[in-house]
């Protein structure tokens, strides 16, 4: 191989120092050249691009493989060298198996009708797309070694605070200039009393004995009346306020026994509410979803992405302890359902008295209002709460304003060419289809 | 100055019992009701406790061998590697192409499959996309070759890592949304 360096040493209008320099540099750099050719070269060769693997590898295998943690399937990390060490299998056998599994089981192979026994006799799907390359490159990212654990970072303790000045320190600064202002108040006083004094001006401190105050105010009987009036009607108006809001629970946001983010899987990851409430479609109550819901995505994510758990400390939760506690009470090993499971004691926000009826379908389906038209901004709840009062004024408001969706639904069609001519509008509210009647709502 | 003390004195006083009030508003337990006997359900509601029965819930499973009232049809096919095979082979949707209906179908496969699938069916959902779940294959995936009877099979039971969706669809829905799968997969494979 040529070296590059070569017609910079021989270059003559190079002085000694500069020489030396630029051959040093050279030199590493064509040795790191070298290094990196020949090892690159060797990967290619021999093991394949992991690169290339990982992409395939989470396309075709992450569905039943984990690296380090057996799923529907086993482990996959070294699992080249495990089967040479272990089982004396080769590449032959690997792509024997990866292209079409169940004809090798069929076979009698005993290797593999032991690991399909093993894994309750779950069959592989077959893979006969995959080319020698595709298997040697997933074989690669399967070799490489496992990472560091990462550290959780301690939930405990309070937010932690990235940039920017946190809320305490500009309060403090503030605090701060309020005490120096009024140092700095005593202070011009006393230097003006000084002056007052050098100058010889008296300073009125005290007139003479006058009636107090409070007792010319007492003395005045009109001022007493306003006062009263005024006084009266102010606490009529905090009393009948705070009677009001008696038995209304806006706001109510209790620790649930297992710390569920809306934020994230509603917002981050975007799964429409119908997805776990689903019985907000078809029935009265949107319903609390069955654990059995939750495994559909948690039986393959037993832990969150380390940016995740990071957002978590900012609100003193661990995701992946949460996660733990949802395992537990379903009753999950990490492979498989134990049988042993338990309720899950969560704690209703949104209740209507049993006095009231609401129908979740008949305003989702039928009336194809949004969720988030009475549950307010769900997907950004790290923490539930009632966003709306859910009181009866409330209610009967909605529907005077709302108008009916009656376009493209035929089951309208007639009462609303009818009532419309009656009340002499192109668009009718829910109250004018009959939305404030009590038997609506009260039977 | 000693006037204005006791002024301040009684400015903080006040001060004082206002904030004790507001900080009796806490959002962690419900608020006080006139009449709880009135708000409060005497009849067992869905997922109260209960002493009624051992396991202490009020929501039982159905018996086993109970079936629902009006139209059913149990599904006989079994959850093993023969009743996906025998499912895939013989089992057909029981719609025809006029009960067929893609508008209800559509966002019902988006709301369910979508966020893994893909809204095309090739297995680029959004969880997919942001690395939350892995190994979705697409529809159009020739090793899996899925048919009719394959999809509501996977659909109805679950398979591998992917979980049942029998209590989120009904069984009618469930063919609507098969047939809307086989719709995507024909669409992939142009």
């Amino acid at each position: 191989m040529k070296k590059p360096y070569q017609s910079l040493e021989d270059n003559p209008t190079y002085n000694m120092k500069q020489v030396i320099y630029c051959s040093l540099t050279s030199k590493i750099f064509s040795l790191c050249l070298v290094l990196l050719l020949s090892f690159s070269t060797s990967l290619i060769a021999q093991e394949g691009d992991p690169v290339n693997g990982k992409s395939l590898f989470n396309s075709n295998c992450a569905a039943c493989h984990k690296l380090d943690k057996p799923m529907t399937g086993p482990a996959l990390r070294n699992v080249e060298a495990r089967l040479a060490d272990e089982q004396g299998l080769d590449r032959t056998w690997i792509n024997a198996w990866i292209r079409n599994s169940s004809s090798l089981i069929k076979s009698g192979d005993a290797y593999a009708v032991k690991i399909y026994n093993e894994y309750n006799q779950t069959a592989m799907t077959a893979f006969p797309q995959l080319s020698d390359q595709d298997i040697s490159d997933m074989l690669a990212y399967t070799a490489a070694p496992a990472p560091e654990p990462v550290v959780a970072p301690v939930a405990e303790g309070g937010p932690v605070q990235e940039g920017g000045v946190s809320n305490d320190l500009i309060l403090g600064a503030l605090a701060l200039l309020f005490a120096l202002l009024a140092i700095a108040l005593v202070l011009v006083n006393r230097t003006l009393n000084r002056f007052a004094e050098a100058k010889d001006i008296k300073v009125v401190t005290e007139q003479e004995k006058r009636t107090p105050l409070w007792k010319a105010f007492v003395q005045n009987q009109f001022l007493v009346l306003v006062t009263a009036i005024i006084f009266l009607l102010a606490s009529g108006y905090f009393v009948y306020g705070y009677f009001m809001q008696v038995g209304v629970d806006q706001g109510y946001e209790p620790v649930q026994p297992i710390h569920y983010s809306h934020r994230i899987h509603a917002g981050d990851n975007g799964i429409d509410c119908k997805y776990c409430h689903s019985s907000a479609r078809v029935s009265k109550t949107s319903g609390i979803p069955s654990l059995n819901v939750c495994m559909n995505c948690h039986k393959s994510i037993s832990e969150v992405a380390p940016e995740t758990l990071a957002e978590g400390t900012d609100y003193g939760v661990d995701y992946n302890a949460e996660i733990q506690k949802l395992y537990d009470a379903v009753g999950w090993d990490g492979t498989g359902y134990t049988g042993d499971s338990k309720p899950v004691k969560w704690i209703r926000i949104h209740n209507l008295p049993d006095f009231a009826y609401f129908n979740h379908s008949q305003h989702v389906e039928v009336g194809g209002i949004e969720c988030q038209t009475c549950h307010g901004p769900v997907e950004e709840m790290e923490i539930m709460y009632q966003h709306s009062p859910l009181t009866m004024g409330w209610c009967i408001n909605c529907h005077r304003e709302t108008n009916v969706k009656v376009k493209d639904n035929d089951y309208y069609t007639k009462i609303h060419e009818e009532l419309s001519k009656k009340y002499g509008v192109e668009e009718l509210t829910v109250a004018q289809m009959g939305g404030l009647e009590c038997g609506k709502c009260h039977y | 100055m000693h006037i204005n003390m006791k002024k301040a004195t009684k400015y903080i006083v006040v001060l004082a019992v206002l904030v004790s009030f507001m900080s009796c508003q806490k959002n962690s337990r419900p608020n006080y009701q006139y009449m709880p006997n009135m708000y409060e359900s005497i009849g067992y509601e869905a997922y109260q406790e209960s002493d009624a029965f051992a396991n202490g819930v009020e929501a039982q499973l159905p018996a086993e061998g109970s079936i629902p009232r009006g139209d059913f049809m149990p599904f006989e096919i079994e959850n093993t590697n023969e009743g996906y095979a025998f499912a895939k082979a013989n089992l057909t949707s029981p719609l025809d192409s006029t009960q067929v209906d893609y508008d209800r179908a559509g966002p019902l496969y988006g709301i369910y499959c979508g966020i893994c699938h893909g809204n095309k069916g090739d297995g680029k959902g959004k969880l997919v996309q942001r690395e939350k779940i892995l190994g979705v294959p697409s529809y159009a995936d020739v090793g899996r070759a899925i048919t009719e009877g394959s999809i509501y099979h996977t659909l109805y039971y679950g398979k591998n890592t992917m979980g049942s969706y029998a209590n989120q669809l009904n069984e009618e829905e469930r063919w609507q949304v098969v047939a809307y799968v086989q719709k995507l997969k024909a669409d992939l494979e142009k």
